[in-house]
C-alpha cells in the first residue's frame, strides 16, 4: 500500500517535467518575443534589449531552459512585471476568494447533484429522469459566463434580490449575500455534472448480481439504494468530480470576471490586459500544478476507498 | 480472394445497427434538428440577415426589439439579429475547424501510440496526460495570449487544447483491435503497418472517434465565446457571440437583449451538439442501445 502510494507520487515528477517544458515552449511562441510583445513595437531598441536581459531572453535557449526548470522546480515562479510582487504573492492575495466560491460550488453541486442523480438511476426512464437528463444536459451546455450573465439580469437587475457586484464585506449577511449568486452559478453548472456522474455510476451498481440477491432478500427499497447502492456508486463519483477540478476553476475565473468578483480570475484577466507575460506564466504553473496534484490526491483516494484496486503493479 | 477473406473476418461495421438506434431515439432528432437549422442560418446569413452586420446607425443606439429591429440594436446602432447570424458563421467554423485539426492529430497520435507500442507509446500518452492536466479554457487562454487572437490562431488554440482527449480514444481500442485475428491475418499478408493502421483499424473505431468529435465540437465552440468574453475573440467589429456578449455587458443595467440573444445561440448550439454526442454515444454503446 505505502508503496503503491510512493509509486503514484514518483509518477506525478515526470508530469510536472512535462507540463513546465510545455509551459516554457508556449510562452516562446510569443510573436518575436515576450519583450515585444510587453513593451509594445514602438520601444527603443535599448528598453528592449534591458527587458530581454531582466528575463533572460539574451541567453542561449539551452540555458533559459536550465535556468526556468531549476526556478520552477525550487518554487520561484518569477515576478509580476507590473506590481513587482512574486507570483506566489499574488496568488496568495487572491485564492482564499476562489477558495472560497469553489468550495461553496462544490457544496451546492454535492447536495443537489447527487439526490438528483440517485432518483433519475431509481426511476429509470420514467419523468423524474427525464426531468434529471433533461436538467443536467442543459446545465453541462452553459458556458459559465452565459449562465452567470444571465442570473445576474434574472436576480440582481430584475428581480434585485441580490447585489450586481460582489464584494468582500465584514458583515458576514451581505458577505453571504454577496457570495450568493456566483456560488449558484458554479454550483448549479457543478450539480448538472454531478447528477448525470450519479446517475450513470448508480446505474451500473443497480444491475449487479448483488443488489438483485439484497432485494431478494427482502432489504428495504430505500436502505437497499441508500446503503448498498449508493456506497459503491460513490467511488467513481468521488474520481470524477475530482478529475473536475481543472474545469471548475476554469468556470470560476468566468465566474469571477462576470460578478466582478476579485479571484483568480481578475489577477488573469489583469495579466492578460498588461500584457504581463511572466505573470502568465508562473500562474500557468501555478494552474498546472494544482490540477496535477489533485488528480494524483484523487487517484491516491480511489486507491484508498476501493479495496479492488490493486496496489501490485 | 485474400481481401474477401479478410472482409469475412473483420466485424461487420457497426453503423447499421447504430443508425436503427438513433433513428429510434427522439433525443436525437431534436438535436440533428436544432443543429441543421443553425448550420443553414450560418450559410445563408448573407440571404436572410435584415441588415448588414457591421452598419452602424446612431441614430437607432440602444433601441429595444421592435418590428423594425426584432432582436434590438447595439450601442452603435447595429442589428443585433444580422449580427447574431453572422456570428454563427464565426463560432461554428471555429469549433468545427479546430475539432477536426484535434481528430485528425490525436486520433493519428493515438492510433500510432497503441499500434506501435513501447517507448513511444509511454511518450505520447505521457504528454498527453500533460495536456489533460491544463484547464481547456485557461491552455487556450495561454495559446491565445500568446500566438495573439486572431481567426487562425483561435482555431489553434483550441485545437491545442482537445487532441488530448481524442488520443486517448482512439488509442484503448487501438490495442484491443491490434490483437485480433483479421489485424493479424493482414501482417501476415504483407500489409504495410500503415495500411493496416488506416484500413483495418482506422474504421472500426471511428464511431468512438465520432461521437468524442460531437461532444468536444460543443466544448470548442464554448470555450471560443468564453475567450471571446474575455477579450481574446476574433477582433471587433467581427459579429462573434462571445464579443457581442462582452460588448453588451457593458450595457447589461439598460439593455438586456445585447446579452440575452447572444446567451441562447451559444446555449442553444452548445445544447444541440450535446444532445447529439449524447444520442450517438448512446446509439453505440451496446449496453444502452440494447436497454433503449
Amino acid at each position: 500500500m505505502i508503496g503503491y502510494v510512493i509509486r503514484r507520487l514518483l509518477l506525478a515528477i515526470p508530469t510536472l517535467l512535462a507540463m513546465l517544458t510545455m509551459v516554457f515552449i508556449l510562452v516562446r511562441l510569443v510573436p518575436g518575443d515576450a519583450a515585444v510583445a510587453m513593451l509594445g513595437d514602438r520601444a527603443s531598441a535599448q528598453t528592449l534589449q534591458n527587458l530581454r536581459a531582466q528575463l533572460g531572453l539574451d541567453q542561449p535557449i539551452t540555458v533559459q531552459y536550465v535556468r526556468f526548470i531549476t526556478d520552477m522546480l525550487s518554487g520561484d515562479f518569477g515576478r509580476s512585471m507590473t506590481s513587482g510582487r512574486t507570483v506566489l504573492e499574488e496568488v496568495a492575495l487572491v485564492l482564499p476568494y476562489t477558495l472560497e466560491l469553489a468550495l461553496a460550488a462544490m457544496l451546492i453541486g454535492t447536495l443537489l447533484g447527487i439526490p438528483l442523480g440517485v432518483v433519475a438511476a431509481v426511476r429509470r426512464n420514467r419523468w423524474p429522469d427525464y426531468v434529471s437528463r433533461v436538467l443536467s444536459l442543459v446545465g453541462l451546455s452553459f458556458p459559465g459566463f452565459v449562465s452567470g450573465i444571465l442570473m445576474l439580469l434574472a436576480f440582481a437587475v430584475w428581480l434585485q434580490w441580490l447585489p450586481v457586484m460582489s464584494r468582500a464585506s465584514s458583515d458576514p449577511l451581505s458577505h453571504l449575500r454577496s457570495l450568493a449568486l456566483p456560488a449558484l452559478n458554479l454550483g448549479l453548472i457543478m450539480t448538472a455534472y454531478i447528477a448525470r456522474v450519479t446517475r450513470s455510476s448508480m446505474l451500473d451498481v443497480l444491475g449487479e448480481d448483488y443488489i438483485r440477491t439484497a432485494r431478494a432478500k427482502g432489504v428495504r427499497p430505500s436502505k437497499l439504494v441508500m446503503r448498498h447502492a449508493l456506497g459503491n456508486a460513490l467511488i467513481p463519483i468521488v474520481t470524477v468530480v475530482g478529475l473536475y477540478f481543472g474545469t471548475l476553476i476554469g468556470n470560476s475565473v468566468l465566474t469571477e470576471i462576470v460578478f466582478t468578483r476579485p479571484g483568480l480570475g481578475k489577477l488573469i484577466l489583469g495579466a492578460l490586459q498588461s500584457r504581463d507575460y511572466t505573470l502568465l506564466q508562473g500562474l500557468m504553473v501555478v494552474f498546472a500544478t494544482f490540477v496535477i496534484l489533485v488528480n494524483t490526491a484523487t487517484d491516491l483516494i480511489y486507491a484508498l476507498v476501493d479495496p479492488r484496486v490493486s496496489y501490485a503493479q | 480472394m485474400t481481401d474477401f477473406a479478410i472482409s469475412q473476418s473483420m466485424p461487420a461495421r457497426q453503423s447499421s445497427p447504430v443508425l436503427k438506434a438513433l433513428r429510434r431515439n427522439r433525443f436525437a432528432w431534436i438535436g440533428i434538428g436544432l443543429l441543421a437549422m443553425i448550420v443553414l442560418v450560418a450559410i445563408f446569413a448573407p440571404l436572410i440577415a435584415p441588415y448588414d452586420p457591421l452598419k452602424q446607425n446612431i441614430l437607432h443606439r440602444l433601441s429595444p426589439p421592435s418590428a423594425d429591429f426584432w432582436f434590438g440594436t447595439d450601442s452603435y446602432g447595429r442589428d443585433v439579429l444580422s449580427r447574431l447570424l453572422y456570428g454563427a458563421r464565426i463560432s461554428l467554423s471555429i469549433g468545427f475547424l479546430s475539432v477536426l485539426i484535434a481528430m485528425v492529430v490525436g486520433s493519428a497520435l493515438g492510433i500510432l501510440a497503441g499500434y506501435i507500442g513501447g517507448v513511444f507509446d509511454q511518450i505520447v500518452m505521457g504528454i498527453v496526460d500533460v495536456m489533460l492536466s491544463f484547464p481547456t479554457l485557461l491552455l487556450g487562454l495561454m495559446v491565445a495570449a500568446m500566438l495573439g487572437a486572431s481567426f487562425e490562431n483561435l482555431i489553434i488554440a483550441i485545437a491545442i487544447t482537445e487532441t488530448a482527449p481524442f488520443a486517448r480514444v482512439a488509442r484503448a481500442p487501438t490495442i484491443a483491435m491490434k490483437r485480433r485475428d483479421f489485424v493479424e491475418a493482414g501482417k501476415s499478408l504483407g500489409y504495410t503497418p500503415v495500411h493496416i493502421m488506416r484500413v483495418h483499424i482506422l474504421p472500426n473505431i471511428l464511431s468512438d472517434i465520432v461521437v468524442v468529435a460531437s461532444l468536444w465540437m460543443a466544448s470548442a465552440i464554448r470555450t471560443e465565446a468564453s475567450l471571446a468574453f474575455i477579450g481574446l475573440g476574433v477582433l471587433p467589429p467581427t459579429a462573434t457571440w462571445g464579443g457581442m456578449i462582452r460588448e453588451g455587458f457593458e450595457n447589461i443595467l439598460s439593455a438586456w437583449w445585447l446579452v440575452v440573444f447572444p446567451s441562447l445561440a451559444i446555449l442553444l448550439t452548445v445544447l444541440a451538439l450535446n444532445i447529439l454526442g449524447d444520442a450517438l454515444r448512446d446509439a453505440i454503446d451496446p449496453k444502452t442501445r440494447s436497454q433503449g
